[in-house]
């Protein structure tokens, strides 16, 4: 500590650069992030189009009950929770099936990582934009090598959410990949030696060893993709806009949709909040199995 | 037993090999065939079947750049002869170019929004990384959990109230108003990863430094600072791609002026000129810098896809 009282004397306090090294950052987020949040808190109270010139009227809680009370909106959650479903176990059962075959002695095992992850600093707009090209009825190679003739994918109520749903799993499990072989490759070789003495059988070893050993890192990959997922706006908005008619509506288009597009700007505020909860709910977790793990 | 049992294991893995060739084709053919696409010929593009050998050309590229109309009747000899190599290709076509298309400018914008904002992020974050590295701060994981927190939100929440204010202050398709979106957006990506590479930084150097006469400030400056230099230069390419990559607030904050790459590419499909391979080239060129870089950043991958919680 005497360094630190002497380094004091000479030049600004420990204390001084700390608060000018944290304090900017702490007050620029919340300008940007959290003041326009109260904002739209307030508006949410409202029955106020952004468009209309009207002042904004206060309802109380009208918006909140009326949404709550809205089939649309459930259904739109609904279609949100099957698409977090498909996409997050596609995505676990992909991701970590690679990441086993690729936990091994594999010629230019550094070189087929990298390819595998470049999927996933993609845009995910132009993601979403060349997909539409792949899955094209007519000519899309999709159809072709998969034999379909001209099989509807986008335009196909029934379809429409899966096809997305593979193109979310076919940008992210290179994710899951990533964290999966970071577990096995920390768990220790003698454990494995261990239970080759003991003879114990393949799937012994796989589920009382390696499944125990990844699943904290499985886990944090897991809860950031049903974050991520959840949030889902880009890939399907560029690939369906929430259609056809509304079967891929999920439920940040729905908001999108409330808030730009048919300018409801108060209900659409409290949508948001709605969101919101669920939102800081699960982020919550991840933060703190994030945490975990770096304490590790 | 030992024997049979590396005999097995062996075949296990010649197995383990085909299925990883077989997996990273699969996921390549999507990313090769929109490569291609960007170099066929137009009708190449929508063949059935697909179109795999083919004469690769750039007049993709061309339509891409360039605003054109249908020629009423064929351009004489004289002209095409005395043309240059890309008006002829769109001569080939049977069109003519009347002026450079807005695919440069939005291009410009993505560089100048993405470079700028990660400038802002990158500066504080290390700052703030360092303060929260290597001082107390009352309640320092709540700060953390805080500045994590402002990244989950979604786009579109917040984009309501920020595009009412920004309304109200003329930030609504400005560069600015993208710039101070995408810095809030890197911040707290910046500081947690760039507190992950100062704590791994011994702190015995600035404490000699600190013995020596340094004061805080030059201690930061001239001992920690190049030692982080590593650090840095992967948050700045992450940050570069986050914000070069994001399209949601973008679409709901600019319309012509500010707007980047990623809402204009798509929202050429629709308009008349506009073919298949001309969007393949949009995308082409806009996906080159994120592979390359990906490349560059392949160590650092896992730091950065977990906030710097998971190191390696």
């Amino acid at each position: 500590m005497n360094n630190a009282v002497a380094a004091a004397r000479r030049g600004m306090s420990d204390l001084t650069i700390r608060n000018v090294f944290i304090i900017p950052t702490i007050t620029f987020l919340i300008i940007i992030n959290i003041f326009p949040l109260f904002y739209s808190l307030i508006l949410s109270f409202a029955d106020f189009s952004a468009v209309s010139g009207d002042p904004p009227e206060w309802i109380g809680i009208r918006n909140y009950r009326e949404l709550l009370r809205d089939p649309h909106v459930w259904e739109s959650l609904y279609l949100t929770m099957k698409y977090v479903l498909i996409s997050v176990s596609g995505q676990l059962v992909v991701g970590f099936s690679i990441a086993l075959l690729l936990n091994r002695k594999i010629p230019a095992k550094g070189l087929v990582t990298t390819l595998l992850l470049l999927p996933m600093m993609m845009s995910m707009a132009i993601v979403g934009l060349f997909w539409k090209l792949l899955y094209s009825p007519t000519w899309g190679i999709i159809n072709y090598l998969l034999g379909l003739g001209k099989f509807v994918w986008l335009s196909n109520a029934d379809m429409a959410l899966l096809a997305i749903a593979i193109t979310d799993i076919w940008m992210w499990s290179p994710f899951v990949m990533l964290l999966s072989l970071a577990g096995l490759s920390a768990i220790p070789q003698h454990l494995y030696e261990a239970a080759a003495i003991d003879r114990a059988s393949g799937w012994f070893t796989f589920s009382r060893i390696t499944l125990p050993l990844v699943t904290p890192l499985l886990l944090i990959a897991v809860i950031f993709r049903t974050l991520e997922a959840f949030k889902t706006f880009d890939l399907a908005f560029i690939m369906t806009g929430g259609g056809p008619g509304t079967a891929t509506e999920l439920i940040a288009i729905k908001l999108y949709n409330m808030a730009f597009p048919q300018w409801q700007t108060g209900k659409s505020c409290a949508l948001a909040y709605i969101l919101l909860v669920m939102i800081i709910g699960i982020s919550n977790i991840y933060i703190k199995y994030l945490n975990k793990a770096k304490e590790r | 037993m030992a024997a049979v049992e590396t005999a097995k294991s062996r075949v296990f893995n010649k197995i383990a090999v085909a299925l990883v060739l077989l997996a990273t084709i699969i996921y390549l053919i999507p990313l090769y065939w929109i490569g291609s696409t960007a170099f066929k010929p137009r009708t190449a593009a929508t063949t059935v079947p697909p179109t795999v050998f083919f004469k690769p050309e750039v007049t993709g590229f061309v339509k891409l750049l360039t605003k054109r109309v249908q020629l009423r009747k064929a351009v004489s000899e004289e002209k095409y002869n005395t043309a240059k190599w890309y008006e002829r290709l769109v001569y080939d076509a049977g069109q003519r170019i009347i002026t450079s298309s807005p695919f440069l400018s939005r291009f410009w914008n993505s560089i100048l929004i993405a470079v700028t904002s990660t400038f802002l992020a990158v500066t504080l974050g290390t700052i703030t990384a360092y303060g929260f590295s290597r001082f107390k701060v009352a309640g320092e994981n709540d700060w953390l959990f805080f500045i994590l927190s402002t990244r989950m939100l979604p786009p579109v929440v917040v984009a309501i109230p920020i595009f009412l204010m920004f309304r109200i202050i003329g930030l609504v398709d400005s560069h600015i108003g993208l710039i101070l979106l995408y810095t809030a957006f890197n911040l707290s990506f910046c500081v947690w990863l760039m507190k992950g590479f100062m704590d791994e930084i011994p702190i015995e150097y600035e404490e000699a430094a600190l013995v020596d006469g340094y004061t805080r400030f030059e201690t930061f400056w001239k001992i920690v600072l190049p030692q982080s230099a590593t650090g840095i230069a992967a948050t700045s390419v992450f940050s570069f791609i986050i914000a070069w990559n994001e399209y949601a607030l973008a679409l709901m904050m600019t319309n012509r002026n500010a707007q980047t790459a990623p809402p204009f590419i798509p929202s050429q499909l629709g308009s008349g000129m506009i073919d298949w391979t001309t969007i393949a080239a949009g995308t082409f060129i806009f996906l080159l810098p994120v592979a390359v870089f990906t490349f560059f950043l392949r160590k650092h991958l896992l730091r950065g896809v977990t906030f710097g919680a998971i190191r390696k």
